[in-house]
């Protein structure tokens, strides 16, 4: 900026210094769209690579076949219906707890010591690593109790659940203005109908993508079931050690078997599809207003 | 994302379901009762994680005392176990990835904010934050499969024949045999952290006001001048607080990096070497530990370290985006 800035006497020097300016700007701007392109070839190889591998693997059969030794033609529907059920109960269990969070920090705590604490807390376990919610819940709900179980995965997941819906609770309440709640309160409606009734209603779509967003990010959870839930080759129960599509696909990817690293490549291709669709869902529903 | 705003009729007919009894009653104190305790139940959360790892990793500590942090030891049969390995692999991968990642995301965001014409921000923004949303063990796969050969036949060499012809500093590039390595795991951790960091500088590019950025064009500066002039100046401290965010998140990454960094409890000068990283060393191990054994306990102890690392990132990383937020 300064360059210019400074008056410049000397007509050819001015022309070397605007080139050399405008050379650094034409650099910075191939960089940067250099920088685009891999962050978005990432992806796109990241895609590709998931089609090449997954695609020939899905087959109906995969659906309705329940995992099985190497060589005998088994399929995924324990691990998809174990990560439906955990990723649901983990939903049903994290959302409400999340919401009433959000709610009070939007509502009640507004700047005190105990809201910023809350609010400090819960922007840490939304980045905090996942693997450690699993050893947390290993040691609350699977070593006192004296076994895996799917219970304990779904719990773990519940605990992700919770600061993203937080996060997005919180944001979308404080949206709600101010004349909204004025005009309730007005009508003579209790604080909690207001906020049920009027400020739920008018944030419902941005609660319902922190909601989608949750459990696209659950649904791909590995490191928390691997010592909650652990896995299981039948289907399993909420009792006990639960088969999961991420955890199944951890298991087989290593293995030196052609077929289950075949398995888990259709497997990841399902993931991927399914959480990508969430989120883009998620999107569209902010974005339709 | 503003809020829907409601017609006054339709707040009448949420009134008219709603006014079931005019007076408050017993509902506005259980509402804010159930609302609190949910606030306190967050708190309890976290320190219920704290201790109980602590608690978990107590007899190792005990067992090895202070020297727990500092020994290179890891052997479960003679139950001699320390965290300097894969402390010094957790450091190593994310610091490296954030080298690699920065770069990245800055030119990401520069080109969303400052390059891209309308009709291209929104789907490359999109695109780059569905990279966030693709679940870790898919990083895994495609980094152990795709990514790892090919860096270990194109760029490692390339790197050891330059960078690792160089005196001193050459140890650090030099070329190791097998594809997986703390290098792998610091591209795949980049590329998993980008868009994290991407979005922050993005949205805190936005906030700069246009005045700021008229007033610099209207002086003659081109474009690049102005981000480095005008914007980075005025979002420094949010900026840095991205980057201490996707600092966090690659701490604390587990399963892509279980699967490229080779799991070998060695520390190597060279990068390309492989290593482990306490998060990987945990996931592997876990589920053969023996319940209430060492092994066990150290592991959990390897847990509580992390936790405290990526609680220091996280919590520097919050203090500096508030601050550097628009009051």
């Amino acid at each position: 900026m300064s360059a210019a800035l400074s008056p410049v006497r000397d007509p050819a020097m001015g022309m070397r210094l605007r080139r050399r300016r405008n050379r650094w700007n034409g650099m910075a701007s191939v960089l940067a769209s250099v920088a685009t392109v891999v962050a978005l070839g990432a992806l796109a190889w990241i895609l590709i690579t998931l089609i090449v591998l997954g695609l020939p693997g899905l087959k109906p059969m995969i659906f309705i076949t329940v995992t099985k030794a190497p060589g005998s033609g088994g399929g995924l529907s324990n691990a998809i219906v174990g990560s439906l059920i955990q990723t649901a109960l983990g939903t049903a269990v994290g959302t409400p707890i999340g919401l009433m969070v959000g709610t009070y920090l939007s509502e009640y705590a507004g700047d005190s010591g105990l809201g910023n604490a809350v609010r400090f807390v819960s922007d840490i376990l939304l980045s905090a690593p996942s693997i450690l919610i699993g050893l947390f819940i290993f040691s609350v709900l699977v070593a006192p109790f004296g076994g895996f179980s799917g219970f304990a995965g779904a719990m773990a997941l519940a605990v992700i659940v919770i600061p993203i819906v937080v996060r997005t609770t919180e944001d979308m309440l404080r949206l709600v203005p101010v004349t909204l709640r004025e005009a309730a309160i007005a009508l003579g409606a209790p604080r909690w109908r207001t906020i049920v009734f009027v400020c739920y209603r008018a944030a419902r779509d941005g609660i319902l993508t922190g909601v989608l967003l949750a459990v696209a990010r659950i649904a791909g959870e590995t490191a928390p079931l691997l010592f909650t839930s652990l896995g299981n080759s039948g289907y399993g129960g909420l009792g006990g050690a639960m088969a999961s599509l991420p955890v199944t696909i951890y298991q087989y990817a290593a293995s030196a078997f052609d077929d289950w690293v075949q398995l888990a490549w259709t497997g990841a291709l399902l993931i991927t599809l399914g959480v990508l669709t969430i989120n883009i869902l998620a999107r569209l529903i902010v974005r339709r207003r | 994302m503003a809020g829907r705003t409601l017609t006054v009729d339709q707040v009448m007919k949420a009134q008219a379901r709603a006014r079931v009894r005019r007076a408050s009653g017993p509902g506005d104190a259980i509402f804010k009762l159930l609302a609190h305790a949910a606030g306190g139940f967050v708190l309890l959360l976290l320190g219920a994680i704290i201790v109980l790892l602590f608690m978990g990793g107590l007899p190792a500590f005990r067992a090895a005392g202070p020297g727990f942090l500092i020994s290179p030891a890891w052997n479960p049969v003679t139950e001699r176990f320390g965290a300097l390995i894969s402390v010094y692999g957790t450091v190593v991968s994310s610091v490296l990835a954030l080298i690699l990642a920065v770069p990245l995301a800055f030119g990401v965001a520069y080109f969303l904010t400052e390059l891209a014409t309308p009709r291209l921000r929104q789907p490359i923004g999109t695109a780059v934050e569905l990279l966030a949303a693709v679940p870790s063990i898919i990083y895994g796969m495609w980094g152990f499969f795709a990514l790892a050969p090919w860096l270990s036949a194109h760029v490692e060499p390339l790197l050891a024949n330059t960078l690792g012809r160089l005196p001193v500093v050459g140890v650090v590039f030099a070329a190791a045999p097998g594809n997986a390595s703390l290098f792998t795991a610091a591209v795949v951790l980049s590329i998993m952290v980008l868009p994290f960091i991407a979005a922050t500088m993005r949205d805190v590019f936005l906030t700069v006001p246009s005045i700021f950025k008229e007033s610099a064009f209207g002086l003659g500066c081109t474009t690049w001048e102005v981000m480095r002039n005008v914007v980075l100046p005025y979002t420094r401290t949010s900026v840095v607080g991205g980057i201490m965010l996707g600092l966090g998140r690659a701490l604390g990454e587990t399963m892509a990096v279980t699967f490229v960094i080779g799991n070998t409890n060695r520390i190597s000068p060279s990068v390309f070497a492989p290593g482990n990283t306490i998060a990987s060393l945990v996931a592997l191990e876990f589920t053969e530990a023996d319940q209430g054994s060492l092994h066990l306990s150290a592991l959990m102890a390897l847990g509580f370290i992390l936790f405290v690392i990526s609680f220091v990132v996280l919590a520097i990383s919050r203090l500096l985006l508030k601050q550097g937020a628009p009051t």
